[in-house]
């Protein structure tokens, strides 16, 4: 389980950008969670409640955006049935995957500023 | 400050990153990545189950390249055991011990590379923890993933943990010479692994007959065959943290 450690590695950083900008209070942050990203939502989420207290998130909103793991075909762009073989049925070249499916972001955080 | 009215209040903004959470660790992984390709090390990332043969496998490497330099890292939760065996199998090896730590991360495998004469190598192996599901997201600084399945786990198994497989760029099916003896069957192991990423290369062997070996052996040599001899470029804004 690593879901403690991205916590950490995400709390550092927004408490380190909010501190950059003189922020008096960190109000949202919002993440991407790819659904091949390898990191559990709930377990995510369990951690950042753990995690929190006693940081500058600790009234924060944690807000997760998730990301569904399509595939299409990197020639036609054909979507690709989930659970089929990654290759394209009509042309036969291979799939590629959604972007950010894999990926868990920091996407942006709300800050109150003086 | 509200720029309506001038009261002084605070105001409360959207600041945007669109950043990977793990964007410290690719950077330690980039910096590792720069240490071997500028000293000409083909560097790759092991992975697999406990128990899918990765020790086994780099054993039967060292009996199947005694012309190149081998080394390692081999990560374990509690023991040393893994890394011992690579020693006596003739590959200069050091251990990782990682705690309740489920995953190697690039600051691990730094640290691990002080005092190791890894630069001397042709080839290093970074044997990750035994675990299907934390190692895959982490990079190292590795120039390709190898990941070993043994035909005793299951026909299923990368439908089972797509993260992990979906990050190989070669899938190792060990075991080979246990088929015999199993209700498995190989096209199975692959066609679940065609739905779990585009393009899967396969490889069946194993490190017990060496069935098998001389297209790992290729597969190798391709490899290093990209990596560049000694590039000795100076490490662009190279600092040395921990």
């Amino acid at each position: 389980m690593h879901e403690y450690s991205l916590v950490e590695a995400l709390v550092r950083r927004v408490e380190e950008e909010a501190a950059r900008r003189g922020a008096t209070a960190i109000h949202a942050v919002r993440v991407s969670l790819g659904e091949l990203s390898g990191v559990d939502p709930e377990l995510f989420r369990t951690a950042w409640e753990t995690f929190r207290a006693g940081t500058g998130c600790e009234r924060a909103e944690l807000a997760l955006s998730p990301v569904a793991a399509s595939w299409c075909c990197t020639a036609c762009g054909a979507a690709i049935p989930r659970g089929a073989v990654l290759r394209c049925a009509a042309c036969g070249a291979p799939g590629r995957l959604a972007e950010r499916a894999d990926a868990l972001l920091l996407e942006s955080v709300e800050m109150e500023v003086p | 400050m509200c720029t309506t009215c001038g009261c002084g209040d605070t105001e409360l903004v959207p600041v945007e990153l669109h950043e990977k959470i793990l964007a410290g660790n690719d950077r330690t992984a980039a910096h590792n990545r720069a240490h071997f390709r500028e000293a000409g090390v083909l560097a790759l990332n092991l992975m697999g189950s406990p128990g899918s043969g990765k020790t086994a496998v780099l054993e039967a490497t060292a009996r199947l390249l005694p012309g190149l330099r081998l080394g390692a890292v081999s990560a374990d939760l509690a023991t040393d055991n893994d890394a011992r065996r690579l020693e006596r199998a003739g590959i200069p090896a050091r251990a990782i011990t990682t705690g309740q730590a489920c995953h190697l991360d690039a600051a691990m495998v730094h640290r691990s590379l002080h005092g190791f004469p890894w630069q001397a190598l042709d080839l290093f192996f970074i044997e990750n923890v035994g675990n299907l599901v934390c190692p895959a997201i982490y990079d190292l600084g590795q120039e390709a993933n190898v990941v070993a399945l043994s035909v005793t786990e299951g026909e299923d198994k990368p439908l089972k943990y797509p993260v992990m497989f979906q990050k190989a760029d070669l899938v190792l099916l060990t075991k080979a010479d246990l088929l015999p003896h199993l209700d498995v069957e190989v096209d199975r192991i692959r066609d679940a692994l065609a739905r779990v990423l585009p393009d899967p290369r396969v490889l069946l062997l194993s490190a017990r007959t060496g069935e098998g070996m001389e297209a790992w052996r290729d597969w190798i040599e391709a490899r290093r065959a990209r990596v560049p001899a000694k590039l000795r470029l100076p490490l662009a804004g190279h600092v040395h943290g921990g």
